[in-house]
């Protein structure tokens, strides 16, 4: 466990934050720019200082304002991938790599340069690599030297669409492969979605809301930082078989309850993470007998939120284990008076669902 | 083609002129340091201290170096007693008064060359962990090259022009602290030696020039080398 409790003043930036982060996994920190999120993994680094607070890693005290206690960076073994890669001008790239290597390990260094397809670099210097490579250097210097939690500021932030799509996949890989907790900076809900299993977000200094991705992404609270039109929720779901002829792909959610999505190549069995909009979801009392949505569920109404502007009524759904987002017209929601706890039938659209809406994932904890 | 009367003139200041700029080097880039990064009460005095031999009269600082250093000195006595080190009249006191009027020189590139370092690549190397000192020898001091570079060759060009406040201090002893300049100095006082100055003046003009394109040289190479184009 990490564990944080700092206060922190920078500029306009009144930081004040309490939390408990699992190891393991990949714990995004979500917020808008100047919500201080690179302070807060500045301050985890080491490289800034709380004003007054505690930071533990495990059984292991970095910083303790109290007692006094500061490890300085050096000391504090994590590692830490900045937004601008950093890599030693004067150095090659596999210098860049050995610059951390507490103790030189050949058998670890062919993996991870081997993980993230930086082989053919090596003898290059930092200044001819294109902005993904860089940052795919700076990835393997961090992990060279043998870190006990990564940090990773927007590592993508820097680069423009194709080379974001680049190193997307290297990164995915990472989250898979390595058993290293991560923290990952982030302001694209999309990187979050893809890579995360744990989301903080963070406003203003504060963090009102963390936990499993799945929970924070669909709780009410999260609600106001989404487009009305990009409001969704995520659910864990196992392929379950490939329809040919239709082009369409079964999933499995759980206790029998199955859902139909445009075709995605991934074998059977794989684990995928998969995003539905709200906006995809409407909801009928009675089971429909002739209609082009071929995923209908039972689900239970649990909250019923009407939207600020007066047309939309947001409707909390459980389907099985899942909670869902539906919006419906506040029209529709008074004709067909809704209530909560009634059971009603949710029709997903699974023709909506788009390459970036689902993604692998094993749905660590 | 030299005569050895030249050669041992032109040897002498090189010497004399590599040996001020070396010892100049360690407490040089200290003390850059300290005005790049340092943080202290009195550092503006400092920084002015460092920089006063630029514009003193070399006379003034020859003088200071005589009252302080000579033998008779305050602290040319004690040195002298303590470890039998005389500056007076020998070729160690022309080095300390070419050390004392070129160390600004030095000082001032490198300390440019300190303050242009990317303190993220510092942060950076922290995070890898790498304590201060490796920090230092690993990506500040090398990434201060250039500067340490330029700085270097102009000391040691002004070096080799000390003139004032060689005279003052060491006075003008051939094979001692006779240097070039000082030669020429001694011909242009001395009737009918101006075939022999004017000998002195193009050996003086193809040295500099060959230390100032030997810097350029050092300068394209270690620039190609950070931006790794070799």
């Amino acid at each position: 466990m990490l564990n944080i409790r700092i206060d922190k003043r920078q500029g306009d930036l009144d930081m004040q934050l309490d939390l408990v982060l699992p190891m393991q996994g990949i714990s995004a920190i979500f917020g808008r720019s100047g919500a201080g999120k690179t302070s807060l993994i500045n301050m985890l680094s080491g490289l800034v200082r709380p004003d007054k607070g505690r930071i533990a890693l495990g059984e292991d005290l970095l910083f303790d304002s109290t007692t006094g206690v500061q490890l300085r960076p050096e000391q504090r073994r994590i590692g830490y991938v900045f937004q601008d890669a950093r890599l030693f001008p004067h150095y090659s790239v596999a210098g860049n790599l050995r610059y951390g290597c507490r103790r030189p390990d050949p058998a670890q260094f062919a993996v991870i340069v081997e993980l993230l397809g930086i082989g053919p670099l090596l003898n290059r210097a930092p200044a001819t690599l294109s902005g993904g490579e860089r940052q795919r250097v700076a990835i393997g210097r961090a992990l060279l030297s043998q870190p006990r939690l990564l940090l990773m500021d927007e590592p993508l932030a820097s680069l423009d669409l194709p080379r974001k799509r680049e190193l997307m996949p290297y990164l995915e890989r990472l989250a898979a492969e390595i058993k290293l907790p991560i923290l990952y900076v982030s302001h694209s809900l999309d990187e979050v979605l893809r890579l995360a299993d744990h989301l903080v977000l963070l406003d203003k200094g504060r963090a009102p809301l963390h936990g499993p991705l799945q929970d924070v992404w669909g709780s009410a609270q999260m609600r106001p930082w989404f487009a009305v039109e990009e409001r969704s929720c995520v659910l864990q779901a196992t392929v379950v078989s490939q329809d040919a002829k239709w082009q369409m792909t079964q999933l499995s959610l759980g206790e029998d309850l199955p859902l139909w999505v445009r075709r995605m190549e991934m074998p059977t069995g794989q684990q995928v993470r998969l995003r539905i909009r709200a906006n995809d979801i409407s909801i009928v009392r009675t089971k429909p007998q002739h209609s082009s949505i071929r995923n209908v569920l039972a689900a239970r109404i649990e909250t019923l939120q009407p939207d600020d502007d007066g047309h939309l009524m947001a409707v909390q759904l459980r389907i099985g284990r899942h909670r869902l987002w539906a919006h419906i017209t506040l029209w529709a929601a008074t004709e067909l008076a809704l209530e909560p706890d009634d059971i009603v039938f949710a029709q997903i659209k699974g023709i909506s669902l788009n390459q970036t809406d689902w993604a692998a994932h094993d749905g660590r904890p | 083609m030299l005569s050895d009367y030249e050669l041992q003139a032109l040897l002498l200041s090189l010497k004399i002129s590599s040996v001020a700029v070396l010892w100049s080097l360690p407490p040089g880039i200290f003390l850059a340091w300290l005005l790049a990064r340092g943080r202290f009460p009195g550092k503006a005095l400092l920084d002015s201290l460092i920089h006063l031999p630029l514009v003193l009269p070399p006379v003034v600082i020859g003088y200071l170096l005589l009252v302080g250093l000579g033998r008779q000195g305050v602290l040319g006595r004690w040195l002298y007693e303590s470890f039998g080190l005389s500056f007076s009249f020998s070729w160690r006191g022309a080095a300390l008064a070419a050390a004392v009027v070129a160390f600004p020189l030095l000082v001032r590139a490198i300390r440019l060359s300190l303050e242009a370092v990317d303190r993220r690549l510092e942060e950076a190397a922290h995070t890898l962990g790498a304590g201060r000192l490796r920090v230092f020898a690993t990506i500040t001091l090398p990434l201060t090259l250039p500067g340490i570079l330029a700085g270097t060759v102009l000391a040691f060009a002004r070096c080799l022009g000390e003139f004032g406040a060689t005279i003052t201090f060491v006075s003008n002893i051939p094979g001692e602290t006779r240097t070039l300049p000082l030669a020429m100095f001694s011909f242009i006082e001395t009737p009918g030696a101006e075939a022999e100055a004017a000998r002195l003046c193009v050996i003086a003009i193809i040295i500099s020039l060959a230390a100032l394109l030997f810097s350029e040289w050092l300068a394209r190479l270690t620039r190609r080398r950070l931006e790794g184009t070799c």
